[in-house]
């Protein structure tokens, strides 16, 4: 990867909303050259999806997360990936990751309410053959999500004018 | 009540001083004063926070109870970081040659009092910064100021024109506030040329060295036989935000730096521990300064392009200021600003607070948020349309 796509790339992760013309303009490279990095990034699935990071406590419509922290046994047909994909694909779950230490897998679950999720853990994740054990952590506040401060900014305290 | 022997303020004062202009931003602080709704764009400072990072050094130094003087040059491993990090603008300065002052206005202040004798001319392009010439005069010196509109650039031979009046020193800030031109290599190269003929000692203020967006910045100590005729200033308050921890440097020549050193030492001891543990960090926190610098080059480009379509101006090669000829609205430049803040509650600094030669011409600070700068250049093309007469 050449250092204007690592510089395309680290724009979009920033904010995923500058258009192509905008982020020519800031790096001084042609819009065609940003149009070409950022169709080859997402054809080949290095850039996944543009997504916002909303505080939802903001408008009263906060969701309930949990995460829940699993164990599993492993058998010779059923490895770590496979539970994994098992896992992953109920639209109720945001991430799934293989953790070291004394859990195998970090689950982060989203629900409308408490009982809701803790359904969905006794339900979908408790009865995977595999899971050996579940410990659910409720999300009581977020500060931070996916590098964003959750809580105001600082405000600007400088003078009006200053030379 | 206090006996003043019945003198006249102006007879207590020294001549030197009482007779100092105050700064022409003065009369707008006045006019702002308690209203909380307007747009500043009259900020010459950083609307970034200071990294928290940095923070967090400054914070646990105070906790470890680091509150005490450090030597008069300043800590050991903020001038070795400084050494090396200049390096990135081609000087190869040994730590040696680094004092740390209580911000470039110090540093400034040290040098033109190290180097001006009564009589002693000094060369000062203008636009410029408010200070320079000032500090000249109260070290009864002559500064000699050269009117560079509209391009805002010295050269050979507008330097040459100045050969008669004899110059010790020229001053010369790049990028520049409040133009935000700076200089090429080449350019650069001239105006050596033209200190080698003249045998001219340059003080480079290069605070905003950073915020370059053409190009890499240049000091003009890295040329060729420049290292004996050129005092650095640089500093953490614009690319790092820490202006109120007031960090500034010089890198000198030896026998510039002695003198500087001196002068220090009795007038301010050292610079602020505290500000100097977060300099420390801020070296290591480099690539942040390059976040910083995307996000005002995108402002840059949106300012120019807005701006252009109702006035005359220069592309800012660097800096946070935008300095837009706003003569064709037959406004003066404080007509201009005062009736835009008054009628569209956006602040700018007219541009004669920057030399006479600043007429017509008015200094914006982009270092606001995207969507209040969005605002602020609507807000200036309704005030142009409604009292100016337009462009051509």
């Amino acid at each position: 990867m050449d250092s204007e796509e690592l510089e395309v790339l680290k724009m979009l992760e920033e904010n995923s909303r500058m258009s192509n013309e905008e982020i020519a303009e800031v790096l001084a490279l042609p819009v065609e050259r940003v149009e070409e990095i950022v169709r080859k990034f997402e054809d080949e699935r290095v850039v996944l999806k543009y997504k916002a990071i909303v505080d939802w406590e903001k408008v009263q419509e906060d969701f309930v997360y949990a995460l829940i922290n699993v164990k599993v046994s492993l058998t010779r047909e059923r490895g770590y990936d496979d539970i994994a994909k098992r896992i992953a694909k109920f639209p109720e779950v945001h991430a799934v990751r293989l953790v070291s230490g004394e859990y195998d897998f970090q689950v982060v679950v989203r629900g409308k309410s408490l009982k809701d999720v803790a359904f969905f853990v006794a339900e979908k994740i408790s009865t995977i053959p595999e899971v050996r054990d579940t410990f659910t952590h409720f999300v009581l506040r977020t500060y931070k999500e996916e590098g964003v401060n959750l809580f105001s900014d600082e405000e600007d305290r400088r003078l009006a004018f200053v030379p | 009540m206090r006996k003043t022997g019945g003198l006249p303020l102006s007879r207590r004062v020294a001549k030197r001083v009482d007779e100092l202009k105050p700064s022409g931003i003065r009369r707008f602080f006045d006019l702002v004063v308690g209203r909380d709704d307007i747009i500043s764009l009259g900020v010459g400072e950083p609307d970034f926070p200071v990294s928290w990072r940095i923070r967090e050094e400054m914070i646990y130094s105070l906790e470890k109870g680091y509150t005490s003087y450090t030597s008069n040059l300043g800590l050991p491993e903020l001038r070795e970081g400084i050494a090396e990090y200049y390096t990135r603008f081609g000087v190869k300065a040994l730590p040696e040659q680094v004092l740390i002052t209580s911000g470039v206005s110090e540093g400034v202040d040290l040098a033109i009092r190290t180097l001006i004798e009564p009589g002693d001319v000094a060369l000062i392009p203008e636009p410029c910064y408010v200070s320079y010439k000032p500090l000249v005069e109260i070290c009864g010196g002559e500064a000699v100021t050269i009117p560079t509109i509209p391009e805002f650039k010295l050269t050979y031979e507008i330097l040459m024109e100045y050969a008669d009046s004899k110059p010790k020193i020229l001053i010369l800030n790049y990028p520049s506030n409040p133009t935000g031109v700076s200089y090429t290599k080449k350019e650069l190269e001239e105006i050596a040329d033209a200190a080698n003929e003249l045998d001219l000692i340059i003080l480079s203020d290069e605070i905003y060295a950073e915020l370059t967006y053409t190009g890499k910045h240049v000091s003009l100590a890295s040329l060729n036989g420049m290292e004996d005729r050129v005092v650095i200033f640089n500093g953490f308050s614009k690319a790092f935000a820490m202006t109120g921890m007031r960090i500034g440097y010089v890198i000198a020549p030896p026998d510039i730096f002695a003198g500087m050193l001196k002068i220090h030492q009795y007038c301010m001891l050292c610079a602020p521990i505290t500000g100097q543990i977060g300099a420390v960090e801020a070296l290591k926190s480099l690539d942040e300064v390059d976040r910083v610098r995307a996000e005002y080059m995108r402002r840059r480009n949106f300012v120019y392009k807005k701006l252009s379509e109702i006035f005359e101006i220069k592309r800012p090669d660097g800096t946070f200021y935008a300095f837009p000829n706003i003569s064709s609205t037959g406004m003066s430049s404080e007509e201009f600003a005062e009736g835009l803040l008054m009628k569209k509650n956006v602040a700018v600094v007219p541009g004669n607070a920057f030399g006479e030669c600043g007429e017509g011409y008015v200094r914006l600070a982009f270092a606001v948020k995207f969507d209040k700068l969005k605002e602020a250049m609507e807000r200036i093309r309704e005030y142009v349309d409604e009292y100016g007469k337009g462009k051509g």
